[in-house]
């Protein structure tokens, strides 16, 4: 009966096609406008790293005491920490994996003379970092503990800048000079790039990864400047030395807890490294801290725009608008159908058949409104281009789940929007076919 | 075949009470062929409606081959509907966009036979109605004639016990109504109840027997019994 169902929807389509073509439009432009904001959104919010989001945590810690200062946010805590607090953080071990990190430049100067030396940007960070967050290797590896300790002159570079350098080849154990140091490559990345950024949203969520990486331990030695964000409570701080004491704050540290106890024991270690610094006289105020995950770190840094959840919003109104602009058609197709329903009524339909029959039309009508809405989202992504960066772009594409999205939605708001027609047309009493006559 | 006794319905407003049958009994026969006349506003096809089942009354007693409807759901009074009642209407009714054949199957496709059934009484239903080399015509390439053959058969393919028709050649020119007429009564010969609702004393009197509506209620005349051979031989 369903197929014969379908067979009498598409005939009743085909029997007026302009307001068909009315709803299919109403609908697909509907869908269009919020699948474009809703892929964007998507994209924005997407987990980065999603088998470990859970387990990576950001730690705060209130190093500048109450009072208003410009970079604070609602809770009164930085979103970095200074370099004293970082170390201690690191010195402790109390998260099984653990990497300090900041955003660094370097100039590097190509072993081929006739390449001109270019700006890289970089990261320096503890060898934990490549593990924890699951960061894929094309040649080589990371660098280890020992590295750390020792300073080394070691880094791993991008897939991009060993086929710039190297064209492409196996590059693990060749030199390349940064700042006028030559460093030894110790490991070639695939491709990565986790989006949002989350390991440091400070500086910019959807940013391109970093072209290459050494130890933490070796930028300090060498008195790398933070090419990130560095905010301090008073006055900047005085020289390399004097950013050291400082209580600018300028590196981002993450830790792993495998566990919800390990993230509660970790808490209640950072809560006790607040008290033991007020106690000592170091903090002023009250200890306060704070142990994000991923996903609540996104959050907390608004990653997400509230523009981009007010666009999805009014998408989604506009969509809303649609459907009822569809209802409104399909009322008056179904209610001028009242006569074929009366005789459908007369010759044996009841009321569930002639709901059914309509439903599956209203979702036929769903369908073909999708797949209008989805060449129009393509349409929209690709009209977008010249208003998003390069980074979202390339997470902004219809994929499969898209797809599946966006025709159930179309399916279930059509289906949705066709439920007061439908039960008006079930409503229609077949004796008024033939007192009609 | 068709009992009604005593029943009555009431349409109500705020402001009136209207009585479209009042303490109506009529029985109908198996294989008889009753005509239902009356004048306008008589209430013939309230009569007509609530007998298929497509309303329901207000007091008295309806029982349709021996099941009493009263208090029957949707669900079973569309199933008893299906299974039972063939109807024939004054415009034909057909489905525009269905072509013969597909109009034809709407009764049977709700009734749930297989596909071969389903060809198989529509082959049958069309020859028995002289269409069957249109059955791929859609009811807009026929006269009015054979749109009301093509409702005939539809009412016929899922053989019914009782044929409700309302006017069934009101819309026919005395040609094609001389045509229906004939295939009604052919139907008749082969043991089909019909009850036909008609205002034209000429058809009324092609029945087997005639029951008159007046405001609602039975006259005399329905008690009349009536010769088939003897009416034709009155036209």
């Amino acid at each position: 009966m369903i197929n014969y169902y379908f067979a009498l929807a598409l005939r009743s389509l085909r029997r007026n096609l302009v307001l068909t073509i009315l709803m299919i439009a109403a609908i697909g432009v509907g869908i269009g406008a919020s699948m474009t904001t809703l892929t964007v959104f998507r994209a924005m919010s997407a987990d980065p790293i999603p088998d470990n989001s859970s387990r990576l945590f950001a730690p705060q810690i209130d190093s500048w005491g109450p009072g208003e200062h410009p970079t604070s946010s609602a809770d009164k805590l930085e979103d970095q920490l200074n370099y004293a607090d970082a170390m201690a953080l690191m010195d402790a071990h109390a998260a099984p994996r653990q990497s300090a990190q900041y955003a660094v430049r370097f100039a590097l100067t190509p072993a081929n003379a006739q390449l001109m030396p270019f700006k890289v940007e970089g990261r320096a960070n503890y060898a934990d970092f490549f593990s924890m967050f699951e960061v894929p290797f094309q040649f080589g590896g990371p660098w280890g503990a020992s590295e750390d300790r020792s300073r080394a002159p070691v880094v791993v570079i991008s897939h991009e800048l060993n086929d710039k350098l190297f064209a492409g080849a196996n590059s693990v154990g060749r030199t390349i000079n940064l700042d006028n140091q030559d460093y030894r490559v110790i490991g070639v990345l695939k491709h990565w790039a986790p989006m949002p950024r989350f390991y440091d949203v400070t500086n910019a969520a959807f940013a391109k990864t970093e072209q290459a990486f050494i130890p933490f331990t070796r930028a300090i030695d060498q008195r790398m400047s933070s090419w990130g964000n560095t905010n301090c409570k008073d006055a900047a701080a005085q020289g390399w030395e004097g950013l050291l004491v400082s209580n600018c704050v300028w590196i981002q540290v993450w830790v792993e807890l495998p566990t919800p106890a390990a993230a509660k024991d970790y808490r209640q270690w950072l809560d006790n490294y607040a008290a033991e610094q007020q106690r000592s006289g170091r903090f002023q105020w009250p200890a306060h801290t704070q142990l994000r995950d991923v996903r609540a770190w996104l959050e907390y840094e608004h990653v997400v725009s509230d523009e981009a959840r007010i666009m999805v919003l009014v998408s989604f109104s506009f969509l809303f608008v649609c459907v009822l602009n569809a209802m409104g058609l399909m009322l008056a197709k179904f209610m001028g159908r009242a006569a074929d329903i009366g005789v459908r009524r007369a010759l044996g339909a009841n009321r569930r058949a002639i709901l059914t029959q309509c439903l599956i039309e209203a979702g036929v009508l769903g369908l073909a409104g999708g797949l209008l809405g989805l060449a129009l989202t393509g349409l929209g992504l690709l009209g977008l281009r010249s208003l998003l960066s390069e980074e979202i772009l390339e997470l902004t594409h219809l994929d499969l789940p898209d797809v599946g999205i966006a025709l159930v939605l179309a399916i279930a708001a059509t289906v949705l929007a066709g439920l007061y027609p439908t039960w008006r047309a079930a409503q229609v009493q077949p004796a008024w076919q033939l007192k009609a006559q | 075949m068709l009992k009604m006794t005593h029943l009555s319905k009431v349409y109500r407003t705020e402001v009136v009470e209207t009585y479209a049958l009042r303490d109506f009994s009529i029985h109908v026969r198996e294989a008889e062929f009753v005509a239902v006349t009356g004048p306008s506003g008589s209430g013939k096809t309230t009569f007509l409606t609530i007998a298929g089942l497509l309303e329901e009354f207000t007091g008295g007693a309806y029982q349709l081959d021996g099941v009493d409807v009263q208090g029957l759901s949707d669900n079973a009074r569309s199933r008893l509907r299906n299974e039972k009642i063939g109807f024939i209407f004054q415009a034909f009714n057909l489905i525009p966009d269905l072509d013969v054949a597909d109009n034809v199957e709407v009764p049977l496709r709700y009734r749930g036979f297989g596909a071969a059934e389903r060809r198989r009484r529509i082959q049958q239903s069309l020859e028995r109605v002289g269409l069957a080399a249109r059955a791929r015509h859609y009811p807009a390439e026929l006269s009015g004639g054979q749109q009301q053959r093509v409702a005939i058969a539809r009412a016929l393919a899922g053989t019914p016990r009782l044929l409700l028709a309302d006017e069934p050649t009101g819309n026919l020119d005395t040609q094609m109504a001389r045509g229906v007429m004939e295939l009604l009564e052919e139907l008749h010969r082969d043991g089909a109840t019909i009850v036909m609702v008609t205002h034209d004393p000429e058809l009324a009197v092609r029945a087997q027997r005639e029951v008159h509506i007046v405001d609602g209620q039975v006259v005399d005349l329905a008690a009349q019994p009536r010769l088939m051979a003897g009416a034709r031989a009155q036209l």
